[in-house]
């Protein structure tokens, strides 16, 4: 599946060069002009498009309170997989949804395109953002001060996961900075299991290693971008990883692909460094190993730090050429701040809010059987506080992660490091970057 | 004596080679979520193949039924109509003379060349111009479009329709349709059954127009509809058995087709051969 993926990822993007090759400016914009957002007046309809499973609930809600607004639910693959190519199609061929799931990650490709309506323009929205944590909301603006891309809808901060019990039975105790991770690698090693597995293709997860040390990949003033895949903080992380790699202190398995699964059934692999929704993967992955979970805070760099990394987040944005800009916003606001909503999002999607209120939903406070009744939302909320709001994404994380992936593949089987992955990946980013004229900053 | 053998035994590693997927993909539709990983990948283990099957039907409000009918539509309705427009369009390059006949055959062949993938983009933004994206037509009208069927379909009017024939039956009276819808179909036949089952399969497994085209959960092909699924997985873990059961199911209409119309296409593949 995953030669699969990267054909149609491949595919994909040719097909996307064909469009901005053979871009007939068709653009008949005939959205609002920015900086108007007034209510329509009439009855309106909205197209939304997701790939959460059972969003369409929350909708419901929303189109019986509001008989005047309704909201149609459009579907497809995940962002990466698909849809967010649709949607550059779309905002092509003039004919983009309302409104649109997009991660993160994804939000400054479709700001550099300029797919994006500004929310800024809706007091609504502008008053909202004492409603998120500060590094949600940040995301959201794509570092300015006054521009609003996307509602913040969940977020992944990350912590460690571990098998309390067989830390506990070989009396090791749970690693709390990054040095004693490492000893804890080698002591588990001697026994015969690893301390984890090193993801070569969650280049996203890296970033959050990255981002809880205090790097960024990315800068951004408005007019150039920055590339810093390089910075001291990046290469300290690969460094210690390509260290551990080198030791055979942790596994290589692929992830996500049944062997992988396997090595945490079976307890060969002890722990994660993963986001919130992680919890789920664990459960449904490693069955048999119910009740022997546990999560603390994620190890830090210097002793008594509290950083915490993040892996994973969606928003919901506004497309450019909307004529529906004040209900869009009024929807997504209801979508990702209602307690209703949030309360049914969680229960069909297992989503974990980006609001402060959010992270207080009475399921979020309850102990969850798979990890010994542990009330392990508690110490990702913790960590949700923890976040570095400068952490900026690239516009081109599509070809950034396949160019890393690339050179961590080859790491983890032997050939090269994964510093020298990053310095490639640096520069063949930075020459995607002009390749679509976009300013560098040298 | 040895070859045979020899050649026996290459046979065997490579039937299965080709079936150990489709085992595998069988054993895994039995099992529980939790079983999947935990057990011999290549044996049951407790089967609920019943449970899971109605857990399919019923998610989503049994939208996976819808797909495996937007799909037999795609296919069967795109397959015929596409199967008749290349018999005739076949059938009058063969059987006609008339300036241009060359250039718009080596045309057609051309577009035999031409991947369906690269066609996808350009068909959206056509589609989106006359408002037919998001529609049963956005897929629909481009499978009606077979320039291999085209030029299958020439090549065996050429050799099993007999200019004799034709001659008689218009002496007879019989104008050119006629001739064509009770003669000569008839006499292509074993070819023409080729030719759908070549455009059934592909439009059958071609996900890449529907990704595309589509974005109402209601029109979606079972191959595309599976494909969205799969792509969450990771976040939604309770998928992976759907995908799983939903993949096997989806290959039965493939068989189904192949052996109803079997007889009909191994006459076929061979009656070009040795004319």
């Amino acid at each position: 599946m995953q030669h699969m993926r990267r054909a149609v990822t491949v595919a994909l993007l040719t097909a996307g060069a064909l469009v901005v090759a053979g871009c007939s400016a068709s653009g008949g914009d005939s959205g609002s002009a920015s900086g108007d957002c007034e209510p329509a007046g009439g009855d309106v309809t909205l197209t939304f498009t997701s790939w959460i499973p059972g969003i369409e609930d929350a909708v419901a809600m929303w189109n019986e309170a509001n008989p005047d607004i309704q909201v149609e639910v459009q579907t497809g693959p995940s962002g990466n997989a698909g849809t967010y190519q649709n949607f550059f199609n779309q905002l092509e061929a003039g004919n983009a949804p309302d409104l649109g799931q997009i991660e993160y990650d994804a939000l400054p490709n479709f700001r550099v395109q300029d797919g994006l309506a500004d929310l800024a323009a809706c007091e609504d929205v502008v008053a909202a953002e004492d409603q998120f944590l500060d590094w949600t909301w940040a995301q959201a603006t794509l570092g300015t001060d006054d521009e609003v891309y996307g509602i913040p809808q969940d977020q992944g901060p990350m912590a460690l996961f571990y098998r309390s019990d067989l830390f506990e039975q070989n009396g090791i105790a749970v690693p709390t900075t990054w040095d004693e991770y490492k000893a804890a690698a080698e002591q588990i090693r001697a026994l015969g299991g690893y301390i984890t597995n090193f993801s070569q293709s969650d280049i996203n997860q890296f970033a959050g290693f990255v981002w809880q040390a205090g790097g960024q990949w990315f800068q951004n003033n408005g007019d150039e971008w920055t590339v810093e895949l390089t910075s001291d903080e990046s290469e300290t992380v690969a460094s210690y990883w390509q260290d551990l790699i080198a030791n055979d202190l942790v596994a290589v398995y692929p992830p996500w692909t049944d062997e992988w699964n396997n090595a945490y059934n079976s307890g060969e692999v002890w722990t994660w460094n993963s986001a919130v929704w992680g919890a789920n993967s664990i459960a449904s992955g490693a069955p048999d190993t119910s009740g022997k979970w546990s999560v603390a805070p994620a190890p830090q760099w210097e002793a008594g730090d509290a950083a915490a990394g993040n892996w994973g987040g969606s928003s919901i944005a506004v497309f450019k050429g909307t004529d529906h800009l004040y209900e869009a916003a009024k929807f997504a606001l209801w979508l990702n701040t209602s307690e209703e909503a949030l309360t049914s999002l969680n229960e069909t999607a297992a989503i974990y809010p980006a609001t402060k209120a959010g992270l207080k939903l009475p399921v979020l406070q309850e102990g969850v059987p798979f990890y010994g009744d542990q009330k392990i939302y508690d110490v990702f909320a913790q960590a949700a506080s923890e976040v570095n709001p400068d952490f900026v994404w690239g516009p081109t994380m599509t070809q950034t992660y396949a160019d890393v992936s690339d050179g961590f593949k080859a790491a983890v089987s032997g050939s090269g490091t994964l510093n020298e992955a990053l310095a490639s990946a640096q520069e063949s980013t930075i020459s995607a970057l002009e390749a679509q004229s976009i300013p560098v900053a040298k | 004596m040895f070859s045979r053998a020899g050649a026996m035994i290459v046979m065997a590693v490579f039937t299965l080679y080709f079936l150990i997927p489709l085992w595998w993909l069988l054993v895994a539709s039995t099992k529980s979520r939790g079983q999947l990983f935990t057990t011999n990948p290549l044996w049951f283990a407790d089967p609920q193949f019943i449970q899971n099957v109605t857990g399919l039907f019923t998610y989503r409000d049994g939208v996976y039924a819808k797909w495996l009918l937007n799909s037999v539509l795609y296919a069967g309705v795109g397959g015929l109509l596409a199967t008749i427009v290349a018999a005739m369009c076949g059938y009058a390059l063969a059987k006609y003379r008339f300036p241009g006949r060359e250039a718009i055959f080596n045309t057609v062949l051309g577009g035999v060349l031409v991947p369906a993938t690269a066609l996808a983009l350009p068909l959206f933004l056509l589609f989106s111009r006359i408002e037919l994206t998001n529609t049963y037509w956005a897929v629909l009208l481009p499978s009606i479009v077979s320039p291999f069927g085209v030029y299958l379909s020439r090549v065996f009017a050429e050799a099993s329709v007999p200019d004799e024939l034709i001659e008689a039956s218009r002496l007879d009276g019989a104008g050119e349709l006629r001739t064509f819808f009770t003669v000569s179909i008839r006499l292509m036949t074993p070819a023409l059954v080729t030719v759908f089952l070549f455009q059934f399969v592909s439009i059958w497994n071609n996900f890449f127009l529907p990704l595309i085209m589509l974005r109402s959960e209601e029109l979606f092909p079972v191959t595309f509809g599976l494909y969205s699924w799969n792509s969450t997985i990771n976040q939604f873990p309770e998928l992976r058995t759907y995908v799983l059961v939903g993949s096997l199911l989806s290959v039965v209409p493939l068989i189904i087709t192949f052996l109803l119309l079997q007889r009909y296409w191994r006459t076929g593949l061979g009656s070009g051969a040795l004319k």
